[in-house]
């Protein structure tokens, strides 16, 4: 197996044996969506129109809440420099950890939604527009938080710090995905705010791990 | 691969504290260094820039092939780092640890083989590196100098955790690297009975 293959496969498995993040960010789009049903109450008029905004915003806070661990975990325990020693461009390293958040993390809430869709009363149209607005824009959550993570790797409860960096550059993510996912699959504006997201996401997919390895490389001491 | 290690003028810092000033060692194949020097010296953050892993105030570190006419290889080609920290991950086993281990260091699978049978690992295959004690899980983190398999080995505190026998093994291992032409440096507060090694005193913010 190469290289990445190895780091891809191993970040995956991390996730999803016991004391993963895999679960952990699932179980908290899950929970979003249940208080969000109980707090609007038996409206479901209102509840059916807000349902894909509050499901992408439940989708990004769970995406942040595993950010912490990208890096982290792996300087904590003397991989990241194992990571370091065998990169040929640390760069190529950061995509695929990126990759492997958004697999763990982001691939079982695009999973998950039909069933979250299915108790907030999800229009039938919208399903496919929500799925595929997830699809396109989670990918971005993953690359910037990647950036974020490596930034403050060497900090000790970085929590609020990530949230504070990945919030405003998660917002034209936000804003494009959820447009596109209300607006549904026959509206001018569904294309438009596709378009725009792919592009958000493609931008991050060059950045990101440019970024994150010259953030990375501050970082080791 | 044959390769000389050099440092030339190293200053390094740690947590933006400058820690040694103007070091300078050279190793030849075949050599072991150990480094020596109370606690906080900058023993670790020595062997770091060493291993191209922190990038050093001043001066430069170099790997030269001795066969190739002195053609200058990078650190990450020809030296491996390792640390006190053992570099597994506790939720996966041993097997899978090494075996990552394995596809990072490009190494064939029967190095893996290798590895375990060296440091006496085989038997715990199947545990988690978690549930090991210190001392297995330190043997685990040496086993990586067999998977990766580089000429030069910066090695900080190796035997701090092992029990006596592992020691000889290792120092056992350490000798048949320095006999196929491997540099060793190491970091350490254990008289290691290694056959000609030099001692690298540092004192604070001067090295000898």
């Amino acid at each position: 197996m190469s290289a990445l293959g190895a780091i891809i496969a191993r970040d995956i498995r991390l996730a999803f044996r016991a004391g993963g993040g895999a679960a952990q960010g699932v179980t908290f789009f899950a929970l979003t969506g249940v208080l969000f049903a109980l707090a609007v109450g038996p409206d479901i008029a209102l509840i059916s129109k807000i349902a894909a905004p509050v499901l992408w915003t439940g989708a990004l806070l769970a995406t942040q809440i595993s950010l912490d661990q990208i890096w982290r975990a792996d300087r904590e325990d003397g991989s990241l420099d194992v990571l370091v020693e065998t990169s040929d461009m640390l760069a190529l390293t950061a995509l695929a950890k990126a990759f492997a958040h958004w697999v763990a993390t982001a691939l079982p809430l695009i999973i998950a939604t039909p069933i979250l869709g299915l108790m907030l009363n999800l229009p039938v149209e919208a399903y496919a527009p929500l799925a595929i607005s997830l699809a396109i824009g989670t990918p971005g959550l993953s690359l910037i938080g990647c950036i974020a993570g490596a930034l403050v790797v060497s900090l000790p409860r970085a929590h609020l710090l990530i949230a504070i960096i990945v919030s405003p550059l998660y917002v034209p993510i936000l804003i494009f995905g959820s447009g596109a996912a209300m607006s549904g699959a026959g509206a001018p504006q569904y294309g438009a705010n596709l378009m725009l997201l792919g592009a958000t996401v493609l931008f991050a997919a060059i950045l990101s791990p440019l970024a994150s390895a010259a953030a990375l490389r501050s970082n080791l001491d | 691969m044959r390769v000389v290690f050099t440092a030339s003028n190293l200053a390094v810092s740690r947590g933006g504290r400058p820690v040694l000033t103007n070091v300078s060692l050279r190793a030849e194949p075949g050599d072991a260094v150990v480094l020596r020097g109370p606690n906080g010296v900058g023993k670790t953050t020595l062997l770091r820039a060493f291993a191209g892993l922190l990038r050093p105030d001043s001066g430069t570190v170099g790997f030269t092939d001795a066969a190739d006419a002195g053609r200058s290889r990078a650190p990450s080609e020809v030296s491996i780092f390792c640390g006190v920290l053992n570099a597994h991950k506790a939720a996966l086993t041993l097997r899978e640890n090494l075996a990552f281990w394995a596809a990072l260091y490009r190494a064939p699978q029967t190095r893996i083989e290798a590895a375990s049978t060296q440091f006496k690992l085989a038997p715990y295959s199947d545990y988690l590196a978690g549930a090991l004690s210190t001392g297995l899980a330190r043997r685990l983190g040496l086993a990586r100098l067999i998977i990766a398999e580089r000429p030069v080995w910066f090695i900080d505190e190796p035997t701090a955790a092992l029990d006596s026998a592992s020691s000889e093994d290792f120092v056992t291992l350490v000798e048949a690297h320095r006999q196929r032409g491997g540099v060793v440096v190491i970091a350490t507060h254990d008289p290691l009975p290694l056959n000609g090694a030099r001692i690298f005193e540092l004192t604070a913010k001067a090295a000898a």
